[in-house]
């Protein structure tokens, strides 16, 4: 008897809509593109403050207009749902065993949440947004 | 006891005759609290004796019966009938070679496994008259979940990644070399580590999940995957930044 093993080849493209769990998780990583857009956002401005006063206040005049602002409520979605799928996630990367017993995860990923708050706090505190 | 029909729509590979898989219709009389399995056995002795796949405990402890139930992996002898109206689509687990209709080869993952050394590697080998290798309950619970893998599979057929690089170890082996690592009596974690901490181990996951949400021992292989990349992590900055820990 010969064997002649058959493999079906999967779609390179097309195998994350075969779950709702694929979406989910490419949905997650996407997001990684507007944090990527944001940090060279930034990046622009830190060279706009390098280059003068002048330069800096055309920078600022170009972050007041609708396409920015729209981007920036975009950028926030979606940075405000890369940070919350991997919090949840964080409890199972990084688990904490105390004698027989292992810390709830609501315990750990909330550390997080705390920690994101402080510095979230702590930035908005040095902007002078208080 | 009530009796339904039920249309099982089989994925067929014979390798002596076909050049590529068909699906093939069976309209059987089953039971509404059989399992998919036993709708299979039925077919398989009333209907179709050609038909072949694995199975043998019927009880979810042999992870022999792994297939593709309407696209999901499953274990045949876990899924109720009565969980699946309509036509049943049963497929060989996916990113599997198909070695005859719902048998697929195996030989990647059992290689797999070999490598990363799937057994306790005493940290000091004692004889027997010195007695057992003692643990507290503590130490056993570190690792407890992952010694509940059946090596069903599901996961290899639910990772994305197994099916886009073949070369990737996978969740249920890398799963077992941590379980492994994590075992206050083990020794053989550098040895491991040549398997796992590298592309080919848990740097090709990308965290999808998949492989814990259809365990059917609900182990989670992907939150042991995550802790070796940290624990690699760590051990890459030990050697590089701080040599001097090193002896």
């Amino acid at each position: 008897m010969s064997r002649k093993p058959y493999l079906r080849e999967v779609p390179k493209f097309r195998w994350f809509f075969r779950h709702p769990r694929y979406l989910r998780y490419m949905a997650r990583e996407v997001t990684c593109i507007f944090i990527g857009a944001y940090t060279v956002l930034v990046l622009v401005g830190i060279m706009r403050v390098a280059e003068g006063p002048a330069a800096y206040a055309a920078f600022l005049q170009a972050l007041q207009t609708p396409a920015s602002i729209a981007f920036h409520v975009l950028v926030l979605g979606f940075s405000a749902y890369h940070s919350i799928t991997w919090f949840n996630l964080t409890p199972r990367a990084l688990p904490i065993q105390i004698g027989e017993r292992f810390v709830p995860d609501g315990v750990i990923a909330g550390a997080h949440y705390a920690a994101w708050l402080v510095l979230t706090l702590a930035v908005l505190i040095l902007a002078g947004a208080f | 006891m009530s009796e339904r029909q039920v249309e099982l729509e089989v994925l067929r590979y014979n390798p002596e005759t076909d050049s590529e898989p068909r699906f093939q219709r069976y309209s059987v009389s089953c039971r509404e609290e059989w399992v998919v399995l036993d709708a299979l056995n039925h077919v398989k002795e009333t209907v179709d004796p050609t038909l072949s796949y694995r199975w043998s405990c019927h009880m979810a402890v042999c992870g022999s019966c792994g297939m593709m139930i309407n696209g999901e992996p499953k274990l045949a002898c876990k899924s109720f009938l009565r969980d699946h109206p309509g036509v049943i689509r049963v497929e060989p687990l996916a990113h599997f070679p198909i070695e005859r209709d719902l048998v697929t080869v195996i030989d990647d993952f059992m290689a797999k496994l070999a490598r990363v050394k799937p057994y306790l590697i005493p940290k000091q080998a004692k004889s027997v008259e010195e007695g057992e290798y003692l643990q507290t309950p503590a130490e056993l619970k570190r690792y407890k979940q992952y010694t509940l893998c059946i090596n069903c599979m599901l996961c290899y057929a639910a990772c994305p990644e197994y099916g886009l690089i073949p070369k990737f170890i996978g969740p249920a082996a890398i799963s077992m070399a941590h379980r492994y690592n994590q075992d206050s009596r083990d020794g053989g974690r550098a040895a491991r580590q040549e398997e796992i901490a590298a592309g080919e181990g848990v740097w090709d996951c990308s965290f999808t999940g998949a492989c814990s949400e259809v365990c059917p021992e609900h182990v989670d292989p992907a939150s042991a995957l995550q802790q070796v990349k940290i624990k690699s992590t760590v051990d890459w900055y030990k050697e590089h930044l701080m040599p001097w820990l090193k002896k």
